[in-house]
């Protein structure tokens, strides 16, 4: 099935089980004065097997909120909730087993391998988080050529050689080949497809929807770009100021938008079909 | 890595740096191989023999002469012994005798012996010459007559029965001797210092020593820099808090006073290398902490630290395999120039008599110090302090080259 | 037909690289764009785009050198003059370049008023301030910059604005051209749209008298530029007009890149994406035959030994490749 005609099915999700769901989180940093408020008290329910676009600007406190998804940063207030439960990761062990259930792809493939590892070790890592560091090495080999084949990579010729070494797509792939592994709940997306070449960001973007409907994982996908979260996915959450200002099905949000600025993004894009209307904007707005 | 080194080597600077750098290595493990023996031992009775190579008098006149007749070897001897002052004695003579000295050069010995030769009569008298004056002339003229006779020196021994000088040999003016069949040559490339020591190996020993007192004051100030900077960069909060309030307090006293202070409350005799490299190490960490904990911070957000969180890795992995080979070329950096410092800071403690004890081992620091103490630059002993502070600016400016070549190949906006 | 204000023939400019390698990023371009309108170029990250618009100033600085060429503005061919005079008399008056960071390489310690002066001082020493700030003022105004920014610091001024004023202030005397390098690429939507629209109003009055515009955003292109042109690996692949190339693209290059493009529209969540696989082949080594062969899914032998011309068809409208567009065409028609 080609990567459109599992785009174009728009599911309901409404009745799925919850996988990840946020009362009131906040992120706020400094203090006094210099205080900035980055995540603003927002709500959000993804559920299992859902494809989720989080659409802001940068400011908007995207990366922020992917950061406190993840355990890697505390909410100042507020609580995730981790299918259904209250999320615990007050210790090393706990969060280990959280990292089991929601793993990552970054925005910056160069920046995204320790560059003085080679691929090898970074594919047996996550055989060995899930459990499999007595498997024989035929075993691993065997699991690592399959991730592989995945994300159309051929381990043999991978193996031993050093993530620099590959191109960009090549790298966001092997990424993917590491969540294929993994096998977590979520996957969160962290604009995977921005600095690879619009060439490659098809088959990155078919990757991800494989690994939801192969493996029935929640993806969420962090994302500036508002045509790219359209053609995705199949709920989008606008971002602004650190609030939600408006989320729904993609087809409500981006063909009806309702809030103020979820209008003035989709009028601000430039688009092929429609005339871009230049005079929306005003020069003199100091902006 | 491989790609890394080719790099480096590639660095027109560093390979520069290298090369002296090991060249000097070179020399120090070198040397003592074929000049051992104490490097502080007082060969010389007197101070500061100049350099060059010294022939026992005693075994030359024992080796097997070889007489030569070489043309020259008068004209040279004449030279070199007729003094300046006999010169202008000759040619005052000249003068009262009423001869044209209109085209005679002073300098040019054959000219003014064969003008002697020929006019000088002891029985000339010059009107109101005073009877000293003739005299001096007249053994003026006995010596000049010496050094052009034949002459031989005549070696005597002392009969043991007779209690008498008894000739046992002579040395012509012709006779030569092989340097190789005499006994006793001693090569001195720099001279004697103050206490009559060979210079060239005791600088060549003091370099080990300060290269000693270098690496060691860059390994304990680099260690202690890079853990601290590590643990406040990685973990922050309040440890990050305390390491950096104790890093700025010994930042704003400058670490020199610091250093003088701690070394003059070690007696001397608890001085050794060893202990003058570990104080040194222990002044100067502090802009290593701060310089690593700066990358760390900016290390610590990058993807793959967060990567490496979410595979589980403590926190002990992540710092060692994600941070510490990121910063470990700046390390390597902060590290030579610990060294280089460190050796500068040496010779700067031991020129105030704060080195190391001095009875033990030289250091270029305490050589520097013994030639200031003895007037080596007043006495025109050149050699004696000349070729340490050489050294001590080739060893810096060598790791320093060094420094900037790896610079330029791990910082890329440096490049040209 | 206007009359031609930036010609470039046949032009090959290289990197040498610190191993002493040669890489031959612009490999035989030409093109030419006519007054009053503007070309857009697009590729992927290191096709050679940005290295063209830099080889297109005839101001070299290394790793980048010349090889061959003519770059001509308004008649005047500028790749033979020496690079001092270059500086002194094309940049600025004759050509003005616009890069992406451009709004980061302001100087924080000076007001902006300073940057028009030292603009205008390059070309007319003599030209006084008070002059200097009433035309500058007065472009100010035109183009909807306040004139209070003239006397702020570059640090006081937001993203978008500071990107308008960099490119008010390159554009003081006029250019004939204007090459803007991804000018928007790092800003958000609506300042995005505010530089274009003051760089539409900057043709449209005239004061620039054509426009080379580099962007990887194809939406972005097709609504910006007259004319677009794709390239890959070092060469131009295929020329056309913004419509044709978008709606109607026939190398088999552009027409994978035409076919990623993606838009908040209804109807687009049904369009297949079509994905390119492989790399662009290593500049240091450009293949005999064709540059795209090596990853296109139509490619033969022939492809890979022949010199790939570029045709010409429908009058305006250039491509490189053997096939025929009537083939290409049916062949895009069955997928």
């Amino acid at each position: 099935m080609a990567v459109s005609e599992k785009a174009m099915e728009q599911k309901d999700f409404t009745n799925k089980p919850l996988c990840l769901s946020g009362r009131g989180v906040t992120k706020v940093f400094g203090m006094g004065d210099k205080k900035t408020v980055a995540v603003d008290h927002v709500d959000f329910d993804f559920h299992e097997g859902e494809f989720v676009s989080i659409v802001g600007e940068s400011g908007s406190g995207k990366t922020t909120l992917s950061k406190m998804l993840l355990g890697l940063s505390n909410a100042t207030e507020g609580e995730i909730l981790f299918q259904g439960k209250p999320r615990d990761i007050s210790n090393g062990k706990k969060k280990k087993e959280y990292w089991k259930g929601i793993q990552a792809i970054f925005q910056d493939p160069f920046s995204s391998f320790n560059t003085f590892h080679k691929i090898d070790s970074v594919l047996l890592d996550c055989i060995n988080m899930r459990g499999g560091k007595n498997l024989s090495k035929e075993e691993k080999t065997a699991m690592m050529t399959e991730a592989c084949s995945f994300v159309n990579l051929k381990f043999a010729e991978l193996t031993n050689k050093y993530p620099f070494e590959l191109s960009g797509g090549q790298m966001q792939r092997l990424m993917i080949a590491r969540i294929f592994l993994m096998k977590p709940k979520i996957l969160l997306a962290d604009e995977p497809t921005s600095m690879v070449d619009a060439c490659s960001r098809a088959t990155i973007l078919d990757m991800l929807l494989n690994l939801r409907d192969e493996i029935g994982m929640t993806v969420i996908f962090i994302t500036h770009d508002i045509g790219l979260a359209y053609y995705i996915s199949d709920t989008v959450y606008i971002m602004e100021h650190g609030k939600f200002v408006e989320y729904g099905k993609a087809d409500e949000v981006i063909l009806e938008p309702k809030a103020a600025y979820t209008k003035r993004l989709i009028s601000d894009v430039p688009k092929i079909h429609e005339e871009w209307d230049l005079s929306t904007v005003d020069l003199l707005t100091e902006k | 890595m491989k790609n890394t080194l080719r790099q480096v080597f590639h660095s027109p600077k560093f390979v520069g740096g290298f090369v002296i750098f090991a060249a000097i290595l070179l020399l120090m493990i070198i040397y003592p191989l074929i000049n051992p023996g104490d490097p502080l031992e007082m060969i010389g009775v007197n101070t500061f023999a100049k350099p060059g190579t010294y022939v026992s008098l005693y075994d030359a006149t024992k080796a097997k002469y070889e007489p030569m007749r070489l043309a020259d070897a008068e004209d040279k001897r004449l030279d070199a012994y007729l003094s300046a002052e006999d010169r202008v004695a000759m040619v005052e003579w000249f003068d009262l005798a009423g001869i044209d000295i209109s085209n005679l050069d002073i300098e040019d010995t054959d000219a003014l012996m064969d003008m002697w030769n020929d006019n000088y009569d002891p029985a000339f008298k010059v009107k109101g010459m005073t009877k000293a004056k003739v005299n001096y002339f007249r053994r003026l003229d006995n010596s000049i007559q010496q050094l052009q006779s034949a002459d031989v020196i005549v070696l005597a021994d002392t009969n043991e029965e007779t209690g008498e000088l008894e000739e046992t040999g002579q040395v012509s003016k012709t006779d030569y001797v092989n340097v190789n069949s005499v006994v006793n040559v001693k090569f001195l490339p720099l001279g004697t210092d103050n206490f009559g020591r060979d210079v060239f190996k005791e600088l060549v020993s003091a370099i080990g020593t300060s290269m000693l007192i270098g690496l060691l004051a860059g390994s304990v100030a680099t260690l202690i820099g890079l853990t601290l900077g590590l643990l406040a960069g990685y973990v922050g909060g309040v440890v990050d808090d305390i390491i950096m309030f104790v890093t700025n307090v010994f930042t704003v006293i400058p670490s020199f006073v610091l250093l003088i202070l701690i070394t003059y409350s070690i007696s001397q005799d608890q001085r050794g290398a060893a202990v003058v490299g570990g104080v040194i190490g222990l002044t100067s960490w502090t802009w290593t902490t701060r310089s690593v904990r700066s990358q760390v911070i900016s290390l610590r957000n990058r993807d793959h630290v967060n990567l490496s969180k979410l595979s589980g890795h403590s926190l002990v992995r992540i710092v060692l395999t994600d941070i510490l080979p990121y910063i470990a070329s700046y390390v390597v950096m902060a590290f030579i120039l610990q060294v280089s410092s460190g050796i500068l800071a040496e010779a700067q403690l031991s020129m105030l008599g704060l080195g190391p004890k001095m009875t033990e081992v030289p250091t270029l620091g305490l050589m520097m110090n013994w030639a200031m103490l003895y007037s080596a630059h007043t006495n025109g002993s050149w050699w004696a302090y000349f070729p340490v502070i050489l050294t001590i600016a080739l060893i810096s400016f060598s790791l320093n080259l060094m420094n900037t070549g790896l610079d330029q190949v791990f910082n890329p906006t440096l490049r040209d | 037909m206007g009359k031609v204000m930036l010609e470039v023939r046949n032009l090959k400019t290289k990197y040498i690289t610190r191993f002493h390698e040669d890489v031959y990023a612009v490999d035989g371009v030409s093109f030419s764009i006519e007054e009053g309108k503007s070309l857009g170029i697009a590729g992927e990250s290191g096709c050679g785009k940005s290295t063209l618009a830099l080889s297109m100033m005839g101001y070299y600085f290394p790793p980048l050198h010349y090889i061959s060429g003519d770059i001509i503005i308004d008649g005047t061919n500028i790749s033979g003059l020496k690079p001092d005079d270059v500086r002194k008399t094309i940049l600025g008056s004759e050509i003005a370049y616009i890069p992406q960071a451009a709004m980061n390489a302001l100087n924080p310690t000076q007001k902006i008023i300073r940057f028009m002066e030292d603009v205008v001082h390059a070309h007319d020493p003599k030209k006084d301030k008070k002059s200097i700030r009433e035309m500058a003022e007065a472009r100010f105004a035109e183009l909807g910059l306040p004139p209070s920014v003239l006397d702020k610091h570059a640090v006081e001024l937001s993203g978008g604005m500071k990107q308008r004023t960099v490119i008010a202030v390159s554009t003081i005397l006029n250019p004939k051209v204007l090459i803007a390098d991804e000018p928007s690429s790092a800003l958000d939507v609506t300042s995005q749209k505010m530089v274009i629209k003051m760089m539409r109003e900057l043709m449209e009055k005239g004061y620039i008298k054509s426009m080379l515009f580099i962007t990887h955003e194809l939406p972005l292109l097709y609504n910006v530029t007259d004319d677009i042109m794709v390239m890959y690996a070092g060469q131009i692949v295929e020329k056309g007009s913004a419509k044709e190339m978008v709606f109607d693209p026939v190398h088999p290059y552009s027409h994978g890149l035409m076919n990623s493009i993606l838009v908040p529209e209804e109807g687009t969540r049904g369009n297949k994406l079509t994905a390119i696989p492989g790399t662009p082949p290593n500049l240091k080594r450009p293949p005999d035959g064709c540059r795209f062969a090596e990853r296109c899914k139509y490619a033969t032998a022939d492809c890979r030994y022949t010199n790939i011309p570029e045709k010409t068809f429908d009058d305006k409208r250039m491509y490189r490749c053997l096939m025929g567009v009537d083939e290409l065409k049916e062949v895009y028609g069955r997928e």
